[in-house]
């Protein structure tokens, strides 16, 4: 089961941990909001990525298994 | 998900609906059996909603579909209801076209099979708007709130109005299921041309129809054709000389990587300044975003104000290229496509208008940028957002310009 | 004798922690941040002091429920001004206890709860760092002391020098016109 880190861009506030915390999935663009790469989480990441995902203050970060991509 | 007749009426549209190849017909194109079936497939009665919104301003179809052929695109609504035993029709019409929705109110009234038992149909009045027109963001609109796109998933076909699976397709699209269902569809669709052609306006043609056809269809241009066109402001800029040849089907074109939109076909004359054009068109469909991610709101902002650099005088050398990877940046980084469209229809006028581009690089405004005025941008009445807006981000100043931006 | 000494020093050091709490979370809502102080830092460090802020709460409930020189019951420490011992000031820090639980439960299960209702509780913290500093001043049987007075003036500057950089901490505008 893959999971993908993704980042819902309405609650998005460019808080920027997501990227401190798991830069190997996360960089922030010019303007400081994240570009979330979706390859899937292996198991050395998902550690951090549960840690990312409980870091946003808006919660706007989500681990998802779904494999629907948004639209 | 029930059998019986409705199993049967569902499948026997659907598969007509197959057969006649209809699709979309409000910009994505996406098969329209394909969609009744997963909002069939779905728990709930469903909603059917008619998008009449029509924010897009190169298009004028859906509002003559209102008022000239109200008939067929209610047709179209009654029978995607029947065939989904839905219990609501809704007609969204833009507030900005009270005698479109007036007709079609009327239209509706004239009609008993609309509002027999167990089916209600309404016309609602939907705030004008760029995005009002995406699925979410009319939906939202139509529950009473600000016209905002949603996050998807869920779906509208899953869970759209008041939490129903929902159908929301275009004015155009309801008229074609219409015309399926009574066995008189022929194929034909409504391109709304406009620019530098004698008869602008809206020409019935066929997946056959070459550009050539169409601009006899319109009387023939006024003047040498710099560039078209093609899909609206979140379409695709073509050359003439590749769009002399092209069959305006959509699956043809979009192999070439174009796209007919909603059914738009706009001749820039050659007495215009592309990149006036495209940086006023580019600014207002900044201001048009919902406000509401950061990448659409600082990235179309971005665009734009590199864009407006271009027309601006004075010969400080101003780079494209910043331009470009601005527009790769906000690809599918917002809850809608908006950042999507004006990403595509800004590179590919830099592709077309190459040229044009350049000499604004170097040398700033041109005698014909204050003048140029071909694409329309209305002025929408003012907005205001409240706490959804985003405000945060890095603004324009503090980024760091690349070496030959500025 | 020494239990009397144990309230009172773990209540002070509860009372540092607290302020050590609220104002790094002043500092994390005005996105103060630094290569060595990341985000994720100030956060990481904004819930381990409240967490360890709660341990030597619950230290100071404790021994001060069990001492024999005052009666607190157990039932004052979560329902204020009800008790015979300085029912005021005591009310106070029940007060505060009350405030900083729901504060704490409604962080530990956040992401079952979504953004607006935790964050609508968190604000309480607001309310209940003064009442725990109106309580440690008037309960307090050390509060004329230098020390004392010493500690508690670096508490107050420091949440509001926070105070300070979260209303001055400029808003990044797009430049859009909205």
């Amino acid at each position: 089961m893959t999971q993908q880190l993704r980042v819902n861009p309405i609650e998005c506030t460019a808080h920027g941990l997501c990227a401190e915390l798991i830069p190997e999935r996360v960089t922030l663009d010019d303007w400081g909001y994240p570009i979330v790469d979706d390859t899937a989480i292996d198991k050395d990441l998902v550690a951090l990525a549960r840690r990312a995902v409980a870091a946003c203050p808006v919660f706007a970060l989500k681990l998802a298994t779904d494999a629907r991509r948004p639209r | 998900m029930v059998s019986g007749p409705r199993r049967d009426r569902l499948g026997q549209l659907t598969d007509a609906l197959e057969r006649a190849d209809v699709r979309g017909r409000g910009g994505a194109g996406f098969p329209t059996a394909t969609k009744l079936r997963a909002v069939e497939a779905q728990r709930g009665t469903p909603t059917i909603i008619v998008n009449a919104a029509e924010g897009e301003p190169l298009s004028q179809k859906d509002r003559y579909l209102l008022t000239g052929r109200g008939d067929t695109v209610l047709d179209g609504a009654l029978a995607a209801a029947n065939a989904l035993s839905a219990d609501e029709i809704v007609i969204a019409v833009d507030q900005g076209s009270p005698a479109e929705a007036a007709a079609i109110g009327r239209a509706v009234q004239a009609r008993p099979d609309l509002t027999r038992r167990g089916l209600r149909t309404t016309v609602q009045v939907v705030p004008s708007g760029y995005v009002t027109g995406q699925e979410t963001a009319l939906i939202a609109a139509l529950a009473g709130g600000e016209p905002k796109p949603t996050q998807t998933p869920p779906y509208p076909f899953e869970r759209g109005r008041r939490g129903r699976p929902t159908l929301v397709s275009n004015t155009e699209t309801y008229s074609h299921i219409g015309r399926v269902a009574r066995g008189t569809y022929d194929g034909t669709r409504l391109l709304t041309v406009s620019g530098a052609v004698e008869q602008p306006g809206l020409i019935e043609t066929t997946s056959d129809t070459t550009m050539a056809g169409l601009l006899q269809s319109a009387g023939g241009i006024t003047e040498s054709i710099q560039g078209v066109l093609l899909g609206g402001y979140a379409g695709t800029w073509t050359t003439m000389a590749d769009a002399a040849a092209l069959k305006l089907d959509e699956q043809v074109l979009r192999e070439r990587g174009l796209t007919l939109g909603a059914g738009i076909v706009f001749l820039l004359a050659g007495s215009c300044c592309p990149v006036a054009e495209v940086a006023r068109v580019a600014k207002w469909m900044s201001t048009e975003s919902a406000g509401q991610c950061g990448p659409c709101v600082h990235g179309l902002g971005a665009i734009a104000g590199a864009l407006e650099q271009l027309t601006v005088p004075g010969d400080g050398f101003r780079s494209c290229v910043q331009i470009r990877s601005w527009s790769e940046m906000v690809k599918k980084r917002g809850a809608c496509a908006h950042p999507d469209g004006v990403a595509r229809f800004v590179t590919t006028a830099l592709t077309v208008f190459a040229a044009e581009f350049d000499d604004h690089a170097h040398h700033g405004r041109c005698d014909r940028c204050a003048d140029s005025t071909a694409l329309p941008t209305p002025r929408r009445r003012r907005r205001t957002y409240g706490s959804n807006t985003l405000r945060y981000g890095i603004p324009l100043s503090q980024i760091e310009p690349q070496a030959a931006w500025r | 004798m020494i239990q009397w000494y144990v309230i009172r020093a773990s209540g002070v050091v509860a009372l540092g922690l607290l302020t050590v709490t609220v104002v790094l979370g002043l500092l994390n809502r005005s996105r103060v941040t630094s290569d060595r102080w990341p985000r994720f830092v100030i956060d990481r460090l904004h819930r381990n002091a409240s967490l360890l802020a709660i341990a030597f709460l619950c230290v100071h409930i404790v021994t001060a429920i069990t001492d024999t020189w005052v009666s607190v019951r157990l039932v004052d420490v979560f329902i204020p001004f009800r008790g015979t011992y300085r029912p005021l000031w005591v009310g106070l820090g029940a007060t505060a206890v009350d405030l900083l639980a729901a504060v704490i439960v409604t962080s530990l299960v956040r992401v079952r709860l979504g953004v607006k209702t935790w964050r609508g509780v968190h604000w309480l913290a607001y309310l209940a760092w003064p009442v725990a500093v109106a309580h440690g001043l008037g309960i307090g049987t050390d509060s004329g002391q230098i020390w004392m007075l010493g500690i508690e003036v670096i508490c107050i500057g420091s949440v509001l020098a926070a105070l300070a950089v979260r209303l001055a901490a400029p808003v990044r505008l797009a430049g859009q016109a909205w």
